[in-house]
């Protein structure tokens, strides 16, 4: 049963994928992108990652898609409307290279057998966050305190250019 | 351990299941209209100015897509920040009870401490004007 | 799971479906009824008895209506778009329990999910204003989505502190923990937060400035018609009707009842009216204020969420989790929420939250002027 779950998914975020790197369209290509971040949930859906999977939508499938899709909105979509020329694909084939390959090596490394299945509910990822893991978790706050003002300075700069 | 994975599966597959069914249902209510419009129930006879984009009176004046207020950026970069924050509450609040009785008050303050730090993010936001909307 | 399991699922699934179909049917009459009322007119008399077919009667007449496409539409994503607002609304009802035992899936993580899923219907939004490629349809579209994320962090927010108080997830759990009191006694100020948040993120009055019909002419629904139509609206009103039995499931005690003499099937539905009466009454109060209130401006509703209902919800966590902690008595959580909630509704009428936005309209009262009459001053 999990292994048409994983089928399904897998259509999904490959389909997705391809979308975003073909599609002429850049809003088609920011929706290809929904469809592959919901298609990755599926799999840690299956992967047992409940949570994991529950924050990729919220996170991934809801709040980046729509920054993104704002701003292909916000800007003067008449100029890139549609992709012509793709003038980076060497640089972009050689990190999605090195990237396979780093997937390759380590799934020959990796025993696969090795690794437990198990789910973890969410009060358990709560102690394990909160009690190992606390200074990382203060840490994060600090950095999305630095990503929020990033996001007030770029947005009144680029205000003030408007006046 | 077995039988939990079972439900869990089991939910989830319900979920897919309820999705299909999600899907099939409006996409049927529009074949039905479209059925009908093959039975000549319906009626399909497009012309220039009905298919012509809906204008206050007059004809449209800029093609398409244009430029629009910047705010909902900004409004969407504030949602990202908040909604990664939000997502450390829910296993803090899942697991409150369990680690307020072994650890004290450390939780509460820790939470404090993380949430301290990004009301400071909002209260600098909010002087620079960016929760503004003009 | 075996074929038969799969095919007892697919009924289930289409008797909930069914059942919301009705229920969207009664709430469109309803509301037309409601708003009728307060109004002082009869609303829709004419088909059938008291105008009791009038949802019949638009269903038909949407289906057999013309479906326009504009010639500069985006085809695909313009069709595309009502199926993407349908399907998060609808994906959510796997998880909602309907009485103890009528549930399709209860999920441990049931409130993290319906956040998670709920947030995807903004796309559908953008899908339809951007794809209409009308000026009108995008602004709506935006700002329809510019407000469900604003009013989304405060709305999680609220989900949060119920799950604070339940130390759960799973909302037949959460129901369960209300058999004595339910959450409303305890968290008034999340209750406040959750519905004023929820009327946003269904876009009704006094938030509906993403189809006010005489700002953006209908927002981002502008080009539909017909079939596609319908879709958007059954939509709204089965979202309408997700939240009324959100609030009852969160804050109003769900099913759980004084006392129901009653055991087996006859207590599944007894316990099953108990809830619908209750989501009718939560129902009822948003079509009155639908009725009763103006609509908001745009800067309005951003300043009020961004600058009310996120505090108020950050100060509800905090609170509710102290009163845990320190295991004051529950009354401490409402007399503080009630202080809260006035100092809001004092803000409000001060009007602190317009920003440098100057009134338009000065209102001068009828003792001012009599004062002027009297020392002489001309009319």
């Amino acid at each position: 049963m999990s292994v048409v779950f994983f089928a399904i998914a897998a259509i999904l975020v490959i389909s997705g994928g391809v979308g975003v790197v073909a599609a002429r369209n850049i809003v088609y290509a920011a929706l290809s992108l929904l469809i592959a971040m919901v298609g990755t949930a599926g799999i840690f859906l299956i992967g047992l990652a409940e949570f994991l999977a529950l924050v990729q939508l919220l996170i991934y499938g809801g709040a980046v898609v729509i920054v993104i899709l704002f701003s292909l909105m916000l800007t003067r979509i008449q100029e890139f409307e549609f992709l012509t020329a793709n003038k980076h694909w060497p640089i972009a084939l050689i990190v999605a290279m090195c990237l396979l390959g780093l997937l390759i090596i380590s799934i020959l490394i990796e025993d696969s057998t090795t690794t437990t299945m198990g789910s973890t509910n969410i009060t358990e990822l709560g102690l394990s966050l909160f009690k190992d893991w606390a200074i990382p978790f203060e840490l994060a706050s600090l950095v999305l305190l630095i990503a929020l003002i990033g996001a007030v300075v770029v947005v009144r700069t680029d205000n003030e250019e408007d006046r | 351990m077995a039988d939990e994975m079972n439900t869990y599966f089991t939910q989830y597959g319900i979920i897919a299941i309820f999705a299909a069914l999600a899907v099939a249902v409006p996409t049927s209510m529009l074949l039905i209209g479209w059925a009908l419009s093959l039975l000549k129930v319906r009626p399909k006879k497009p012309s220039f100015v009905k298919n012509s984009i809906y204008e206050c009176g007059f004809e449209t004046i800029t093609e398409r897509w244009s430029q629009f207020n910047f705010r909902y950026y900004s409004i969407a970069l504030l949602f990202v920040i908040f909604d990664v924050e939000v997502v450390f509450l829910f296993p803090w609040a899942a697991s409150f009870g369990t680690m307020s009785e072994e650890f004290g008050l450390f939780v509460l303050g820790e939470m404090t401490v993380f949430i301290g730090i990004l009301v400071l993010g909002w209260i600098y936001a909010w002087k620079k004007g960016s929760l503004e909307w003009s | 799971m075996s074929l038969a399991e799969i095919i007892g699922l697919f009924l289930k699934a289409s008797l909930l479906l069914a059942f919301i179909f009705i229920v969207v049917l009664i709430l469109t009459l309803a509301e037309r009824k409601a708003l009728a009322r307060i109004q002082q007119r009869k609303g829709p008399n004419r088909v059938g008895f008291k105008g009791i077919l009038q949802p019949f009667a638009d269903a038909l007449k949407l289906l057999t209506k013309e479906d326009i496409l504009p010639a500069s539409a985006n085809k695909r994503i313009f069709w595309v778009a009502p199926l993407a607002v349908f399907l998060p609304g609808f994906l959510i009802w796997v998880t909602i329990p309907l009485a103890k035992d009528v549930v399709l899936a209860n999920l441990d993580m049931g409130l993290f999910y319906i956040t998670a899923i709920s947030v995807l219907s903004v796309m559908g939004l953008l899908m339809a204003g951007w794809g209409s490629a009308n000026k009108w349809a995008m602004i709506g579209g935006l700002r329809a989505a510019g407000q469900l994320i604003s009013y989304e962090i405060p709305f999680i927010m609220a989900i949060l502190s119920i799950g604070i108080l339940a130390q759960s997830f799973n909302l037949k759990e959460i129901v369960d923990d209300q058999a004595r009191w339910p959450f409303a006694i305890k968290q008034p100020l999340g209750l406040f937060i959750f519905l004023t948040a929820g009327l946003a993120e269904l876009g009704r009055t006094p938030f509906d400035i993403h189809h006010a019909e005489s700002e953006v002419v209908g927002g981002p629904f502008v080009e539909y018609s017909g079939a596609h139509w319908s879709v958007f609206y059954l939509a709204e009103y089965m979202n309408t009707f997700t939240i009324a039995v959100l609030t009852v499931l969160l804050f109003l005690g769900g099913w759980q009842s004084p006392t129901l003499p009653f055991s087996g099937t006859v207590h599944t539905v007894a316990s099953l009216s108990w809830f619908l009466i209750k989501t009718a009454l939560v129902i009822w109060v948003i079509f009155w204020i639908r009725g009763t209130y103006p609509r908001l401006r745009i800067d309005q509703l951003m300043s009020f969420g961004w600058k009310i209902l996120v505090p108020a919800s950050f100060i509800n966590i905090f609170l509710t989790a102290s009163v845990l902690y320190y295991a004051l008595p529950d009354w401490v959580i409402t007399v503080v929420s009630f202080g809260f909630i006035g100092a809001i509704f004092y803000f409000i009428r001060r009007g602190s939250l317009a920003g440098n936005k100057q009134d338009t309209v000065k209102i001068i009262k009828t003792s001012d002027i009599r004062a002027q009459l009297s020392n002489g001053a001309e009319v």
